[in-house]
């Protein structure tokens, strides 16, 4: 049998889920930045090209995408910020903490953007 | 828990090898280098682990115990048993000599690759240098000069598992409480070392090191500061 050098399952803690979360939450972007220069380019055809587009992302599917994506953003932005600060300005942290809060901030906009889209969709019939 | 069965299953062999399981009587106070030591004394005479001082002075009974490095002999059973089992392997991220011992010398070898070695210059300083105590050079200096270089934190790092270069943060903590001894005279040479690759920019701040060290030094905050010296000194060289 060989020695396992493998991620122990005990050093699971706070600041490699932030590392695996950052990391993933990057690459989830890097999925999504193609389709959007996709969506921007389709301007340049002219505004029936873009509304096009634009029509095919218009289903609950993508809107469900979109909450992710808008937290995958906001989880990314936090946790780059914290190493930052970590690195550039010599914070000391607590590290479960500031992890929880750079998470709550990520859901809370993941919340925020869901709250946006429900209230979209609401149509307003005038009396 | 005195008195109760433990089990003890221990890494045997290389990097090929097994583990054998052992049960014992557990005893009040009972340390993990205890264990160790009373099943190569009572049933597997030909174990191979490591040890000398027994109260956390020499880091040298460093195993990794239930998948984290602690220091044996400052480790209670009591502490880290699950279910009354222990598991017992050598260090991570560094070859195995045979059983629990593990081969140091990379580890060494990398602090000497960080320039982790006082440079005195070729002349000696006419005066005696004015360091004081509450100065933030001496504060840095002190937050991580007690390091023993037990190798706990090399093991915990997941970026030494994965890049074989990278230098780990013993290493990088001894440069960087040496960038901040006002008289050494290596500064260039040590900045461009800890720069390199598999130097400070590598490390992904999972913050293991810091958890683990069972000095409460920080590794990462030193590699943090290396960080900003090292692009301090980009700068300075471009401008």
């Amino acid at each position: 049998m060989k020695r396992s050098t493998s991620f122990m399952r005990s050093q699971r803690r706070a600041g490699v889920v932030a590392a695996l979360v950052h990391r993933l939450s990057g690459l989830a972007l890097t999925v999504f930045l193609p389709a959007h220069f996709l969506a921007l380019g389709a301007a340049l055809s002219g505004a029936k090209a873009f509304e096009r587009f634009m029509n095919v992302t218009n289903n609950p599917v993508i809107k469900v995408l979109e909450v992710g994506l808008v937290t995958s953003l906001a989880v990314h932005l936090a946790c780059g910020l914290r190493l930052l600060a970590i690195e550039f300005l010599n914070l000391h942290e607590r590290t479960a903490v500031t992890i929880a809060i750079c998470f709550a901030f990520a859901l809370a906009c993941g919340l925020l953007f869901l709250l946006n889209v429900q209230m979209g969709s609401v149509q307003v019939v005038p009396s | 828990m005195t008195g109760t069965e433990l089990t003890v299953r221990i890494w045997r062999g290389q990097e090929d090898g097994e583990f054998q399981t052992y049960r014992l009587a557990t005893r009040a106070a009972q340390t993990v280098l205890d264990v160790v030591t009373e099943i190569q004394r009572g049933q597997e005479p030909d174990l191979a682990y490591r040890y000398a001082c027994r109260v956390g002075m020499c880091g040298s009974c460093a195993m990794t115990v239930n998948g984290a490095p602690r220091w044996t002999c400052r480790t209670r059973v009591s502490a880290v048993a699950r279910k009354g089992i222990l598991k017992l392997q050598p260090l991570r991220n560094l070859p195995v000599v045979k059983d629990l011992v593990v081969d140091m010398t990379t580890f060494f070898v990398k602090w000497q690759k960080a320039k982790g070695v006082f440079e005195p210059g070729s002349v000696p300083l006419a005066d005696f240098a004015i360091v004081k105590p509450n100065s933030a050079e001496r504060r840095a200096v002190d937050a991580g000069v007690e390091c023993i270089g037990c190798g706990i934190c090399y093991s915990a790092c997941d970026v030494v598992a994965w890049d074989r270069d990278y230098l780990g943060p013993a290493a990088l903590n001894r440069a960087w409480t040496l960038v901040n001894d006002v008289r050494d005279r290596g500064q260039t040479e040590r900045l461009a070392a800890v720069a390199a690759v598999g130097g400070c920019h590598s490390c992904h701040t999972h913050m293991s090191c810091t958890r683990l060290c069972p000095k409460n030094l920080a590794p990462t905050y030193a590699i943090g500061g290396l960080k900003r010296a090292s692009a301090r000194a980009a700068l300075k060289v471009t401008t």
